[in-house]
């Protein structure tokens, strides 16, 4: 089947007649974090309701994606009215059918968290929450493939590339490179083969935004790699995703299954030549297996350990060939840029990093969830507006961002408007979006130990820098934690912090230190104080445990 | 003319860097007509003096004895030299390191006793959990690894320690020489 | 290291192997192809990069991170053994921060297993050791980790030592590129890495391994030794290895 624009139109029109048809929809959240607390079985039992009730034809239930407020799920909303529920148990269910069309339920609504819903831009979350992530007319319902369309139909490749430098867009995937650079490399490398990877292999711990995306509007990413495929020359698209998401893969697969069907994928795309597949590989859940070189070793069944570069994937990838590797949220950036424009992505955001980012907020804060803010938002927005601030009124202490890579950020920099720049200049990285508040309850020696333990049990022991070094430096920190330590450790640990980071090989050791450095930087005086004084200040670390030398 | 004071000790080790130093042969004598030997396995004296210039150590710190005279030496010499591969590296000593101190004693003691043996309790001095390096423990200004470090090599640091001059011998020695 | 060595056989397809370059390695003017490492114009040139992952007729890993050096115009350092040279590229191989680098990497590796040199089959033909004297490396500032390690001597001829292991999986490479018999791979990840034989079956029982002790006498250090040798004997012979390669390149043509 080839589609054309009015057979788009004209299942956008269905589609969205039968939204309309129905005076009360009801949208259950079935991410990830929402089906972990039984939102599956609120969708069931609403919907056997609604039947009973005889109410089919006017009030629609359905699941959608992730509504974002994670941590109070499990989540419903009801449209058109806007009204969001928290924590909505099988036995509120008559009671929300009752209560639709007069006043909403005020022991569960949540609406009132208003700067949480309000204060977000949402483009790459713009669907999430809204469509059944498993029904392919939803997304077309809401402009989908309307992007991949005009690409292929009315712009030549460079002109799709040219529309995603002018947005502005940088890789989502932590480094922040631009994304147009990096399509004009693959484009222009020598023609052929090439190959397009969405990188799905989320390995930091808390981070959820690539697994959220997938789960709640799968389409746009492949929407988003079937023009990347068409811009740099590329007829095959792998998105690798990590084993530990098997709702994510599933609804992947539904959806490239979908996205077959009805043409948007396979071959002579809307009538054209531009033919594109797209298959799902599972990583088993190694992190350094989302560093593109060893991603690329693990597609193509090989050890998943890290090369040296160059050469770049972008010349010399996948079996040798030119590959393009972006991260999921870049690839679902693509649509709206190609639909509304680059200038219109490039309003968005702050001078060097345009556009939004999404951030899985976590840790000593009342709203954790998922949001999207744009570049160039305040950490104190962020922490005390939509994360609705720090429960029990505690202090807070700092921000880690960018996970194992990243760094933490003291109280003084709550005010920086953080975007790649920023974040790298106070010794933090944007990274994939994993964003830690902590309070006076956490120590920081104790959170540079966690980090140091993953990056030193991720490592891949290739390289001697970061197998060794990792573990000498956790090994100083056990040491700190311990009140065993010596007054010129933290020399020490800086010392191997700069071998590490100069000496590695892969993004993982060069990166591994910063959560050590920036702790040392502006939490100094509570090493200081472990290793002098004995004393934890946050009473989290067992200090003064009596270690032999 | 001014002698330098210079002191040698013997900590866990098996006495063959002290063999290598007197197996300089007649350059012994050289060195010694501008030094004077103020504590040593190779002389009487009991108790480590004070202000000495130069003291070589032999051999990695394994007992609390080891830790706690190593810090009276460093506290009492000017310049500190780690001689040999047991006091840089820990080598043989530290070989133990890879098990528990009961692990050892039992093995030693009991295990390869010829009949019934038994642990000694308070006649010796306790064993660390590890042997270690002697940097581990101090300050040392000097490494001259080799196991033993062959005498031309001890020769060559001590003449340009004592001419003041910079040094190099660990060029004409190494790890296990 | 030729462009067929990269990748196992995979031609790299970013660079032309018949175009002729020139830069300067430590201000001395050189000339390389195009798919020619820093590496391997330093050597021809007679210019010493230390290294220990990279063996001539082996392909490249860039793992161990010895042979670091800088670019001008660049803050970052760049592993010799990998990186290709550009037009007017000023190299230089030797600076107090690369000796000191250099250095703390080599010290990182004494601290990772249990070497004691004294007792070692491979004293005094070790290139470890020998990196140590020609770095100037005097004694290690890190602590020693004494991990517990096996020695597997169920092979009739070789055993294998991993407390002396580098990790520089030259036995694996040899073993898979030259000898062809892919006995020898790694297990593990970071500090826990270990090099195994077979599916981690005793050396003894392999089906795979065809004997040739190619992998022995690959091996930089004791970690892979002849039965029978004692301390300070066990000395290698890769004389082999280039010997072999241009026997290959020779019969391909
Ligand atoms: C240790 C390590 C882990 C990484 N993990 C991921 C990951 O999980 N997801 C991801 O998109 N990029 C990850 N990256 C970055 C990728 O290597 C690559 O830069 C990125 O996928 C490029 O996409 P972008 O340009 O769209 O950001 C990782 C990098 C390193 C060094
Ligand atoms: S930096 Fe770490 S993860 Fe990367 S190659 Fe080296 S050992 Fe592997
Ligand atoms: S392998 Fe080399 S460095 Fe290690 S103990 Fe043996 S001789 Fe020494
Ligand atoms: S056994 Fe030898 S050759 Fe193999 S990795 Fe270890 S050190 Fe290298
Ligand atoms: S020789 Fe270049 S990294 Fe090992
Ligand atoms: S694998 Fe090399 S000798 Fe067996």
């Amino acid at each position: 089947m080839t589609l054309t624009f009015e057979d788009l139109q004209g299942i956008a029109r269905i589609e969205e007649d039968r939204q309309e048809g129905f005076r009360h929809r009801i949208h259950v959240c079935v991410a990830a974090g929402c089906l972990s607390c039984q939102s599956g079985l609120i969708k069931d039992t609403l919907e056997k309701e609604v039947s009973r009730r005889g109410w089919e034809n006017w009030c629609n239930v359905k699941g959608v994606g992730c509504l974002g407020l994670c941590a109070a799920g499990p989540l419903i909303s009801i449209q058109p009215d806007g009204t969001y529920y928290q924590g909505v148990q099988v036995s509120d269910v008559s009671d929300v059918l009752d209560s639709l069309g007069g006043e909403p339920l005020s022991r569960l609504d949540c609406s009132g968290q208003l700067p949480f819903f309000q204060r977000q831009k949402k483009i790459v979350l713009e669907n999430c929450g809204l469509i059944d992530p498993e029904r392919i007319e939803e997304y077309i319902g809401r402009a989908g493939y309307e992007a991949l369309y005009n690409a292929v139909r009315l712009m030549t490749p460079g002109e799709v590339i040219d529309e995603v430098s002018a947005g502005g867009l940088r890789g989502r995937g932590g480094a922040g490179f631009p994304t147009g650079l990096k399509w004009t490399t693959v484009f222009k490398a020598v023609n052929g083969t090439k190959f397009v990877v969405c990188n799905a292999d989320e390995g930091d711990p808390g981070a959820f935004m690539d697994r959220s995306v997938l789960e709640s509007d799968p389409h746009r990413v492949i929407e988003g790699m079937a023009i990347a495929g068409y811009a740099v020359g590329a007829a095959h698209g792998f998105v690798y995703v990590r084993a530990e998401y098997p709702l994510a893969v599933k609804r992947l697969r539904t959806a490239i299954a979908h996205a077959e069907r009805f043409g948007v994928l396979g071959n002579n795309i809307f009538n054209t030549k531009f033919s594109f597949k797209v298959e799902v590989r599972l990583g088993a859940g190694a992190f350094v297996c989302g560093e593109e070189t060893a991603l690329i070793a693990s597609i193509e069944g090989r050890l998943g350990r890290p090369r040296p570069r160059p050469p770049y994937p972008a010349e010399f990838g996948l079996w040798g060939y030119p590959t393009l590797i972006n991260n999921v949220e870049t690839l679902a950036n693509i649509p709206s840029i190609i639909r509304r424009g680059g200038s219109w992505y490039s309003g968005i955001g702050s001078e060097s990093s345009k556009g939004t980012k999404v951030f899985a907020l976590a840790g000593r804060v009342n709203n954790t969830g998922l949001i999207e803010v744009p570049m160039g938002t305040t950490l104190r927005d962020i922490v005390f507006d939509i994360g609705g601030g720090i429960p029990g009124d505690a202090r807070f202490k700092a921000v880690q961002t960018g996970g194992p890579s990243g760094g933490c950020i003291p109280e003084q920099y709550l005010d920086l408007p953080i975007d790649y720049e920023s974040l790298a200049e106070i010794g933090s990285i944007m990274g994939s979006g994993g964003m830690i508040v902590m309070d006076e309850g956490s120590c920081m020696v104790d959170v540079a130990k966690f980090f140091m333990e993953f990056c030193m049990s991720e490592s891949c022991g290739k390289c001697v820098p970061c197998r060794v070094g990792t573990t000498q430096i956790y090994n100083l920190l056990c040491r700190i934690s311990s009140g065993t330590a010596e007054p010129n450790d933290p020399a020490r640990l800086e010392d191997l912090c700069d071998v590490v980071k100069r000496t590695s090989l892969c993004g993982l050791g060069q990166t591994a230190p910063n959560p050590v450095m920036s702790t040392l930087r502006y939490f100094g005086e509570e090493y200081r104080q472990h290793i002098e004084d004995k004393t934890c200040p946050a009473g989290v670390c067992q200090v003064g445990g009596v270690g032999e030398v | 003319m001014n002698h330098t004071r210079v002191a040698t000790v013997w900590l866990d080790g098996c006495s063959g860097c002290h063999m290598s130093l007197l197996d300089l042969d007649e350059r012994v004598l050289d060195l010694a007509d501008r030094i004077e030997l103020v504590y040593s396995p190779l002389v009487d004296s009991k108790e480590f003096p004070e202000d000495v210039s130069i003291t070589l150590v032999e051999g990695a710190v394994s007992t609390s004895d080891d830790a706690e005279k190593i810090r009276l030496i460093r506290e009492r010499t000017t310049l500190l030299v780690s001689l040999g591969d047991c006091a840089v590296t820990a080598n043989i000593p530290a070989m133990r390191n890879r098990f528990s101190v009961e692990a050892v004693l039992e093995r030693a003691y009991v295990h390869n006793a010829a009949i019934g043996g038994q642990v000694p309790g308070i006649e010796v001095p306790r064993l660390l959990k590890r042997s270690r390096p002697v940097h581990e423990f101090v300050d040392v200004d000097r490494f001259l690894p080799g196991c033993p470090p062959p005498p031309e090599a001890i020769f060559n640091l001590m003449s340009e320690l004592l001419d003041g001059r910079p040094t190099g011998s660990s060029i004409i020695t190494r790890f296990g020489a | 290291m030729t462009d067929r060595d990269y990748f196992k056989g995979k031609p790299r397809t970013d660079v032309n192997p018949v175009r002729i370059l020139t830069f300067k390695i430590d201000g001395r003017d050189v000339t390389a192809r195009e798919d020619e490492t820093i590496l391997t114009v330093a050597r021809q040139n007679g210019i010493f990069i230390p290294t220990l992952c990279h063996l001539d007729g082996l392909s490249e890993r860039g793992a161990c991170r010895l042979c670091m050096v800088e670019v001008k115009g660049s803050d970052k350092l760049f592993p010799a053994c990998v990186t290709l040279p550009r037009q007017d590229m000023e190299v230089m191989t030797d600076s107090p921060r690369l000796n000191e680098y250099r250095k703390k990497i080599l010290e990182l590796l004494f601290s990772e297993r249990n070497h004691v040199c004294s007792v070692c089959v491979s004293n005094g033909h070790c290139e470890l050791q020998d990196l140590a004297v020609t770095l100037g490396m005097s004694h290690v500032r890190y602590e020693y980790l004494y991990p517990r390690h096996t020695i597997d001597a169920s092979h009739d001829r070789f055993s294998v030592d991993h407390n002396r292991c580098v990790l520089c999986l030259r036995c694996i490479r040899v073993c898979d590129e030259v000898e062809g018999a892919h006995t020898w791979d790694v297990m593990g990840r970071g500090i826990l890495c270990k090099v195994i034989t077979d599916l981690n079956q005793p050396w003894g029982t392999s089906e795979t391994c065809t004997g040739c002790g190619k992998c022995v006498h690959v091996c930089p250090t004791g970690a892979l030794s002849e039965k029978g040798k004692s301390v300070s004997e066990m000395s290698k012979r890769r004389q082999f290895l280039p010997y072999l390669e241009m026997m290959r390149r020779e019969s391909r043509k």
